[in-house]
């Protein structure tokens, strides 16, 4: 039962990040693809999650609260830096 | 895995797959709606919920099947805080670039160059 | 505040947040935890050049339950217009007059504004009066600027009472 909820779970988020990835490369614009590297993160730590449910530990945890942050400050910088034109004023 | 009672099997799976169809459903807006404003709202909303709800079902199973562990909220809280803070930068950064809005998006503001960071 | 504990919130949180990290409520962890939320907000608050105080914790309380709600209900209503199609959205962007002041309380709100059904707070405007709000589907803007103050900063100005 959860097996196949798991499993479920791992096709829809697969399909959203090939979905990600069609929007990456369409475009239009710079922003667009910068959500969309932020939204591809968060997908990543979704499926992190889910593979520490598939392996029954808990060690992914500290690898998906890393992504968290890295990818939140990642994406400031980014937005900063199409707003100035530097990161760091 | 481990052996769960059969509520906590489907509470768990239900947590998950509801998690990931709102993950599905935020991607798919992402590759939908018409122009950048308004995919801002599938990620930002959708997205955070799902894997909201995928900590859920994580903290659920781990908590059921061996000792309490909440250890994963601190993931949902961090994405929650952080969420509209991304979306309110990209939306800054989208207004600063002027993207192009659709043709149906009607511009109600009295004064815009209130909003503008150009010097005028 | 005293000495020994500038932002006592802060510090709470703190030790619920380490406490959190170390996933056990042990006696090591606890006490670990109690010393760092001394130590932190003792050495960084100079830093801080906001001061916001609670004046009501209950309605805080009362917003963060109704707050979880909407970001749920918001959610069902996003997955619906995505669902639906596409030329059928009626996006508008919206001036939202400000009736509270400080920066942490409208921080809180442009927040509340992002996370909750079809709005995003996208600029603030250059005399701190007012938010630029991005709609994805309304009809009625006045309506949509309405319930924002009735639901969330009429509120949040009881909270910080400002």
């Amino acid at each position: 039962m959860l097996e196949l909820a798991l499993q479920i779970a791992f096709t829809l988020i697969g399909l959203s990040l090939l979905m990600n990835i069609v929007r990456l490369i369409r475009g239009p614009s710079l922003p667009d693809r910068i959500l969309t590297l932020d939204t591809i993160y968060i997908n990543s730590l979704a499926l992190l999650i889910l593979l520490g449910l598939w392996h029954n530990t808990a060690f992914y945890f500290e690898a998906a609260l890393l992504i968290a942050m890295l990818g939140f400050i990642g994406t400031v910088a980014a937005a900063k830096f199409l707003l100035r034109g530097d990161i760091i004023e | 895995m481990n052996t769960l009672p059969q509520w906590a099997e489907l509470l768990v799976s239900f947590f998950i797959i509801l998690g990931a169809s709102f993950t599905f459903i935020g991607s798919l807006g992402l590759l939908r709606l018409p122009d950048f404003m308004a995919r801002l709202h599938a990620p930002t909303k959708a997205t955070t919920l799902g894997v909201g709800g995928i900590i859920i079902g994580s903290m659920l199973y781990f908590s059921l099947s061996d000792t309490l562990s909440l250890h994963e909220l601190l993931i949902a809280i961090f994405l929650f805080l952080t969420a509209p803070i991304s979306a309110h930068l990209l939306a800054k950064a989208g207004l600063h670039l002027e993207l192009k809005l659709t043709d149906n998006t009607r511009d109600l503001r009295k004064k815009p160059e209130q909003y503008s960071d150009k010097d005028s | 505040m005293n000495k020994l504990l500038p932002a006592p919130w802060w510090s709470l949180f703190l030790l619920v947040f380490w406490l959190l990290l170390q996933n056990t409520v042990s006696f090591g962890a606890a006490l670990m935890g109690t010393i760092l939320a001394i130590v932190i907000p003792l050495y960084t608050h100079r830093a801080r050049d906001y001061r916001v105080t609670l004046h009501r914790p209950l309605v805080a309380g009362q917003y963060f339950i109704i707050l979880l709600g909407d970001i749920v209900v918001s959610n069902f209503n996003i997955a619906a217009i995505i669902l639906r199609p596409r030329k059928s959205i009626q996006p508008a962007l919206i001036e939202f007059p400000l009736e509270i002041s400080g920066s942490v309380p409208i921080t809180v709100l442009a927040s509340t504004i992002s996370l909750t059904p079809g709005t995003i707070s996208a600029e603030l405007g250059r005399d701190g009066r007012s938010l630029l709000i991005h709609a994805l589907n309304v009809t009625d803007a006045d309506a949509a600027i309405e319930q924002i103050k009735r639901r969330y900063e009429r509120r949040l100005k009881e909270i910080f009472q400002c």
